[in-house]
Order: C-alpha cells, then structure tokens, then sequence
C-alpha cells in the first residue's frame, strides 16, 4: 500500500478507535443513569431515591391486583424474582395491561416504599404469536419470556 | 487479479455506464418483492394474540430500521474509502447515503411512535434504543448539513466522512442497547445466533419485507448516486456526449 493511504487508513482507524473508547467511557460513567427504571430489588434495598420522580419496572404479580369498585384506584405488586413493590395508581390502564406481564410505571416513590404512579406503560416482549398457536400451546407461552419461569412466591 | 474492479470503480464513467443496465431489474425485484411482502404480511399473516392487527406495523419499522443501520456503514465505509484512497466516486455514494438513511431512520421512529401509543401508552419515552435512533437521525442530518456547507467539495467530504467515521459507534450501541440496558423497546426479535421468536407464518412476510427494502435501497442510492455522477462530471466530454445523444432523441 501507498505509505501516503497507508497513514490515511491509520488516522481513519485512529478516529474510530477514539470516539469508541470516548463514547464507551462516557456509556460506562452513566451505565445506572442509562437504565430506564428501577428493578423492584434495587427499590427495596434502598438504591432508588425517596420523593423523586423515576420510573420502576417488573413483572405484575398475579392475584394481586386490586382494583377499586367505585373509582380508577388500581393497585398491584410489581416483582423482578427478587423483591416486590407496591404500585398505586389512578387512571386507565393500557390495553396490554396483564397479570404477569412487564410493566413500567413512571411516578414517586413514599416514604412508606409504596411507589405512587402518574402514568403506567405496558412492556411488550419480543414475541409474536398468532392467537390459535398459542391456544394450541395450552398457555405455556402466555408470560412474557421476562417474566416466564419466575417464582411469585416470594 | 481481484483487484480490477475496485480500481475501476474509481471512474465514474465506468460506474454510470455499468449500472445503467441493473436499474430496471433493481425495479423490478424491488417492487415485487414489497407488494408481496406488504400484501402478505397485512392481509394473510395472523394476527397477534395480544396486540392484535397493530402488530403489523413491524413489515415497515423493522425493514425500516435494519436499512437506516445498515445504510450508515455505507456511507461511513464510502467516506473512508474516499477519504483513504481519494475515490471520486466513494465520495458521491458516501453524499447520497445520507438523505436516503435519514429518511429510513425517520421512518423507522415514527412508525414505532404510532405502534407505541396502542401498545405501550405512549408515543415517545427516552429510552437507549430510542434515544440512541434519534442521535442517528441527527447524524444523518449532520452529514447532509456538512455537505452543503463548504464552497469546495473536496473539504466537505473531509468534514462529512469524520463526522461519519466517529457516528458509526453509535450502531452497536443502537443494535445492543435492548441487551446492556434496561429499556421499554423490546430485544431483538429476529436472532441470528438463536431461534427467532415469531411464529413463521408472520416472519416470512417480514423477511420478504426485509429483502425488498435492502433491494429498494440499492435501487435508490444507484439512482441517486448516477445523477450526483453526471452533476459532478458535467464539465467533461463523456457526459456532454451522452446529453447530446440524449437530445438527438438517440438511445444512450
């Protein structure tokens, strides 16, 4: 090769090289601040902040949702395996909404770690699957693969 | 040997007149394969079992989206190869990249933001995959902006393929920002190391989809890339031939 190109190919090798170690520096310093929301455990012990507004995001516990008859009060747990929290909130719920499904849920964490939602959004997982297969795969497949095989005992 | 054809490409005589023949069969491929594609997938593929027919919108947004990454490594690899070896032609490619991915990556946030509302409850959350697509849309503006800043052409494609260079770290960050963080965008769907996780009754319309826009493309950086050819080589004989053929009503 040219040695003219051949410096030419190392500056260019030169500025990728650089703005990766840059930007995977900067990704490294902000890796929590990246996340979306909080998992339920890092809730729990304590990592999230009390009285600010963040996003906190699980699976719906099954069985534990409440909703109330004479208002849109709903509250449920939301649990990553590891821990639970309490999720409040007032208003209508998406459609994907499910027991057992991933949400994510943007509001203020109380004193009480109870977390007091302003807005519920439903996360959809990776799969598509046409309604007669999945009748045909007798519901094994009805969780999302986020929240499939978790134990809610806890 | 095998070398030929890389110094060839540096003419662009050459290029305008070898890919004149592909055109229409680029067409033709394309826009079958997108009518059966996007009839396929919205009229026979099943509806989802959760979301409904509102899935459908995955036959745009996901093509969409591979073609607006994909498209960035060309127009970055073009700009390097101009930048490298001083290609006339690598140069026009790495130009008329630039409005076709960024029109590929808007469509690829809007059509997502359309299926957000319905799905998610809402159109737009800072997410890393989103936020990380719109830094690529900005990119993209970025480097249509350089171009038409400088009077000479020569310092415009300088300027614009290092901002292309330092961008291309921003496609595995789009591409893995599903796996290293936690986002409401869900991973990746179609796996190349694992079995996909849609059924093959919605998955071969989407590949179809997939296939016809990488042909579509093509067909639009070829057309795009010939017409920047005669532009830039409009002061020579070869073009002045061809234009006066063209006049005289003769087939070129």
């Amino acid at each position: 090769m040219h040695p003219v190109r051949k410096q030419r190919l190392i500056m260019v090798i030169f500025i990728v090289v650089f703005a990766s170690v840059a930007v995977g520096l900067m990704a490294y310093a902000l890796r929590e601040n990246i996340n979306l929301f909080y998992p339920p455990a890092k809730i729990v012990s304590g990592e999230a902040p009390v009285d600010k507004r963040i996003r906190a995001g699980g699976c719906v516990l099954p069985g534990q949702v409440k909703r109330a008859s004479d208002s849109l009060d709903v509250s449920f747990l939301i649990t990553d395996g590891a821990a639970n929290v309490e999720v409040h909130f007032t208003g209508i719920l998406p459609d994907l909404f499910a027991e057992g499904e991933a949400v994510v849920v943007n509001g203020r964490l109380n004193g009480d770690g109870v977390f007091m939602a302003t807005e519920v959004l439903a996360k959809h997982d990776e799969n598509y699957t046409p309604p007669e297969v999945a009748e045909s795969m007798q519901g094994t497949d009805e969780h999302q693969n986020t929240c499939e095989g978790m134990s809610y005992g806890a | 040997m095998g070398w030929q054809w890389f110094h060839r490409l540096g003419s662009p005589r050459w290029f305008y007149e070898k890919t004149d023949a592909w055109i229409p069969w680029l067409a033709v491929v394309s826009f079958a394969l997108l009518a059966v594609g996007a009839i396929w997938g919205l009229a026979f593929a099943p509806a989802d079992m959760k979301q409904g027919n509102s899935y459908r919108i995955i036959y745009i947004h996901v093509p969409a989206a591979f073609l607006s990454l994909a498209g960035y490594y060309i127009m970055a690899i073009s700009g390097a190869i101009g930048l490298i070896w001083k290609m006339k032609l690598a140069d026009m490619v790495m130009k008329c990249a630039a409005p076709i991915g960024a029109v590929f990556t808007f469509i690829s946030l809007v059509t997502g933001a359309i299926w957000g509302k319905p799905t998610w409850g809402t159109w737009w959350v800072w997410d890393a995959r989103i936020t990380s697509m719109l830094v690529l849309l900005f990119l993209y503006l970025g480097v249509i902006a350089l171009q038409q800043a400088y009077q000479h052409q020569d310092t415009a494609n300088k300027a614009s393929a290092i901002l292309a260079l330092v961008g291309t770290v921003n496609i595995p960050i789009i591409y893995k920002s599903v796996d290293w963080w936690y986002t409401l965008h869900q991973p990746a769907t179609i796996k190349f190391t694992s079995e996909s996780t849609i059924h093959p009754s919605m998955l071969y319309p989407l590949l179809t989809m997939v296939i016809g826009f990488y042909c579509f493309y093509a067909l639009v950086l070829l057309i795009s890339t010939r017409t920047e050819v005669l532009e830039r080589e409009k002061k020579t004989r070869w073009v002045n031939e061809l234009a006066a053929a063209k006049a005289a009503g003769g087939k070129v």
